[in-house]
């Protein structure tokens, strides 16, 4: 893509600091800390539905918070538009507030129990004074019906609905400040897999009405692939490989991601295995290993692997990876 | 409904099983009359919604549930009637016979007590060892279920292990009185994929060197694709359709597998409506009469509103042609016109 990307991530360094307790100072252990993201570089285009994947602690909720904003990185930068969002001041930064909106996995913890849904969007609504006070109760029913909740339900408390509905209101209360990013964490993650494909269903619909740009944070790879146009893997802080989701499900160029692809439960029984993808549990974020972090688990390591880091290379029309194993996947 | 009952050894035969919960709003009915059949060193998933009934199916195979909750049918473990049996009886069987691995390792082991202590007393229940030989098996048992070093593992207490070796030391657990039976409530769920894959891959290289049957409980169709020989699917309460694996997959006879086979995106379907099932769950006190999915359900006629359809024997399907795919039963009136429909969503009208 040739287009300036509407948001962009500069090789961003996020660290969590741990506390040293009293015995890490008598035996002068060092401060230690989490190294949630390390260096990662990520263009969103305009438009386009961006998945990240990777398992649990990789750094994913650390990347969209980074991009929203609720966090500011250690080292590096996020571009929104070309801007250093960390230097947006004013109404810049509201403007920025309201173009780039997060929703979260958890509806109970992000909805205030006592608001009703009319009282939720009509906050959103003039926070960022989108309407007219007599335009808001029409564009609460607009809003109500693009995600498909029904009329009544505007003056329903959030305890009244169920999970799904919980979503949907909560992409309501995105949407109603009409941003050009949704960044979307373990939406579904939480719903059983029916009410699950009703939320895929209406992120879909709404993107393709709306010309949203979504960055679709999940674990689960066959949602990812459902919903994404281009798809990145993350490994301990670091983004493996990133490229066309067909390109990328299809013939994986980094062998993390064809070790997560592998272990991917199938649906189909007929492609059963009897080994296990990837041997080895998750390393510590508190101790990433040297060189490539995959290193200690990967089938294909040599000695250049454990000293030196790769880095995100190109790789086919339209993919990068992290491996120094050019060729790994091909085309023969 | 289910043929006779299977009284072999490793044979497990459960029939009208039904839990009542006691609440002040009146009785609430977990569990409805289910029944399930599992030959002996079988793998039988258990799928459905969240609130479905399955861990309290499970649970109540080996009375497991706690008062007010009241259990009521038969569990017919190699002929004998589990719920019939004198506490003493029952607890001989827990543990020694049939064995449970539940969904969080961090709860369901003692944080102030190691590993290897845990093992250790498990194998004292149920083994006739001495302390010598319960360490020496101690050390086999965590080796079987894949952990590195396991000879200085067992001094570990739970916090020291990640999630994953905190699942296999539960199942390592499991193990210890060699059961023929266990019953896996969501084992993996809490874990990564990779994490998950693992613990699958050991689940079925135990069932083949071990010979042990298993009932696995977890939402996740692909989970069922990769380990299970049968599926039962449980719909408020009750088994509404249970089949061979790769039969029920390839075509569903009951509407709501239908819909939550057709939930789960799939390969060459990108960016397409999935087909998703309206609505949710029925609540317990508000079981819909006749079928209860019939308020979900795009095939509904009166029929359905008006009787519950039994869970009966059905032919098997189009996939099956030439192969022999034995077992399929349905509690739905148009089973036929399920299994016609397929599971690929109607591709919706231009806008
Ligand atoms: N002790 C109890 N008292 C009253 N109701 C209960 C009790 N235990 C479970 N239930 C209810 O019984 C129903 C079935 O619960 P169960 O735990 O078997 O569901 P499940 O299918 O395992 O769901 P999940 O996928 O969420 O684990 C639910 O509606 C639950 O709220
Ligand atoms: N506020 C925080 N304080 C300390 N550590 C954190 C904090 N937030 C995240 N982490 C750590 O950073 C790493 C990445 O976390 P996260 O981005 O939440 O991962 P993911 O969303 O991929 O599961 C993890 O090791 C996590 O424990
Ligand atoms: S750089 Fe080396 S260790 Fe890392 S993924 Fe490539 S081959 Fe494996
Ligand atoms: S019995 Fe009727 S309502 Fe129930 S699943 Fe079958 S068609 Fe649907
Ligand atoms: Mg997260
Ligand atoms: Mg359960």
């Amino acid at each position: 893509m040739s287009a300036a990307p509407l948001l962009s991530l500069e090789d961003v360094v996020v660290r969590f600091p741990l506390r040293r307790t009293v015995m890490d100072r008598l035996a002068r252990r060092p401060a230690r800390a989490v190294h949630a993201l390390n260096g990662v570089r990520l263009d969103l285009h305009r438009g386009e539905t961006l998945g990240l994947v990777g398992e649990s602690g990789c750094g994913k909720s650390t990347l969209a918070r980074a991009v929203v904003r609720l966090l500011d990185p250690d080292d590096g930068r996020v571009r929104f538009e070309g801007q250093d969002i960390a230097g947006l001041v004013g109404a810049a930064r509201r403007g920025f507030n309201k173009r780039v909106q997060m929703v979260f996995q958890d509806p109970y913890g992000s909805l205030n129990p006592r608001m009703t849904v009319r009282q939720v969007l009509h906050e959103a609504l003039s926070v960022h004074r989108m309407r007219p006070r007599a335009a808001i109760p029409g564009r609460i029913a607009e809003l109500l019906d693009l995600v498909r909740l029904p009329p009544d339900s505007a003056d329903r408390l959030p305890h009244q609905f169920s999970g799904g509905q919980r979503q949907r209101i909560g992409i309501a209360r995105a949407l109603a400040v009409e941003p050009d990013l949704l960044v979307a964490d373990e939406l579904v993650s939480a719903l059983d897999v029916s009410v699950q494909a009703q939320v895929v269903n209406l992120l879909l619909d709404l993107q393709g009405r709306l010309g949203l740009t979504v960055l679709f944070v999940a674990h689960d790879l066959r949602l990812v692939r459902h919903i994404s146009h281009r798809v990145a893997v993350m490994y301990l802080g670091s983004v493996m490989e990133v490229g066309d989701t067909e390109a990328l499900f299809s013939a994986p160029r980094h062998p993390y991601t064809r070790a997560l692809l592998d272990a991917a439960p199938d649906l189909d029984p007929a492609r059963r295995t009897a080994v296990a993808a990837a041997r080895g549990e998750l390393p510590s974020p508190l101790a990433v290993p040297s060189g490539c972090p995959f290193h200690t688990r990967c089938p294909h390591a040599f000695d250049r692997c454990r000293t030196e880091r790769p880095v995100l290379a190109p790789r086919g029309p339209a993919g990068r990876a992290a491996c120094h194993l050019e060729g790994f996947g091909a085309p023969a | 409904m289910t043929g006779v009952a299977d009284t072999r050894p490793g044979a497990l035969a459960v029939r009208g099983l039904r839990t009542v919960f006691a609440s002040p709003a009146g009785p609430l009915t977990a569990v409805d009359g289910v029944d399930l059949d599992l030959a002996p060193g079988e793998i039988l998933g258990l799928v459905g919604e969240s609130g479905s009934g399955k861990s309290v199916t499970l649970r109540s195979l080996l009375r497991l549930v706690r008062p007010p909750g009241r259990i009521a049918g038969e569990v017919l473990w190699g002929g004998r009637d589990l719920l019939g049996l004198r506490p003493g009886e029952l607890r001989r069987v827990r543990g020694r016979e049939i064995a449970t691995v539940f969904q969080e390792p961090m709860t369901a082991l003692n944080p102030v007590l190691t590993v290897g202590r845990q093992i250790d007393e498990s194998l004292r229940a149920h083994t006739g060892l001495d302390a010598r030989g319960r360490r020496a098996r101690g050390v086999d048992l965590l080796d079987l279920v894949g952990i590195p070093a396991p000879a200085t593992r067992l001094a570990d207490y739970p916090h020291q292990f990640s999630g994953g070796m905190r699942q296999r030391a539960m199942i390592a657990i499991a193990l210890a009185g060699e059961p023929r039976l266990l019953l896996a409530d969501e084992p993996t769920t809490a874990l990564d994929v990779t994490i998950q894959d693992q613990i699958l891959k050991l689940i079925l290289a135990l069932r083949a060197r071990l010979g042990m049957g298993v009932i696995l409980v977890t939402h996740d169709l692909g989970v069922v694709a990769q380990s299970c020989d049968r599926v039962a699917v449980m719909y408020a309460g009750r088994i509404v359709e249970t089949g061979p694996v790769a039969a029920l997959f390839a075509e569903p006879r009951h509407a709501y597998t239908r819909g939550l086979i057709g939930s789960v995106p799939r390969a060459g379907g990108e960016r397409r409506p999935l087909l998703s099932i309206d609505g949710t769950p029925p609540g317990l006190g508000a079981r819909p009469a006749g079928c209860a999915f019939h308020p979900r359900c795009g095939f509904a006629t009166d029929a359905c509103r008006r009787e519950a359809p039994p869970l009966a024997a059905v032919a098997p399907g189009r996939e099956a042609a030439g192969r022999e795919a034995p077992g399929r039963e349905a509690a739905c009136w148009h089973h036929a016109a399920v299994a016609a429909a397929g599971i690929e969503a109607p591709v919706p009208e231009p806008a």
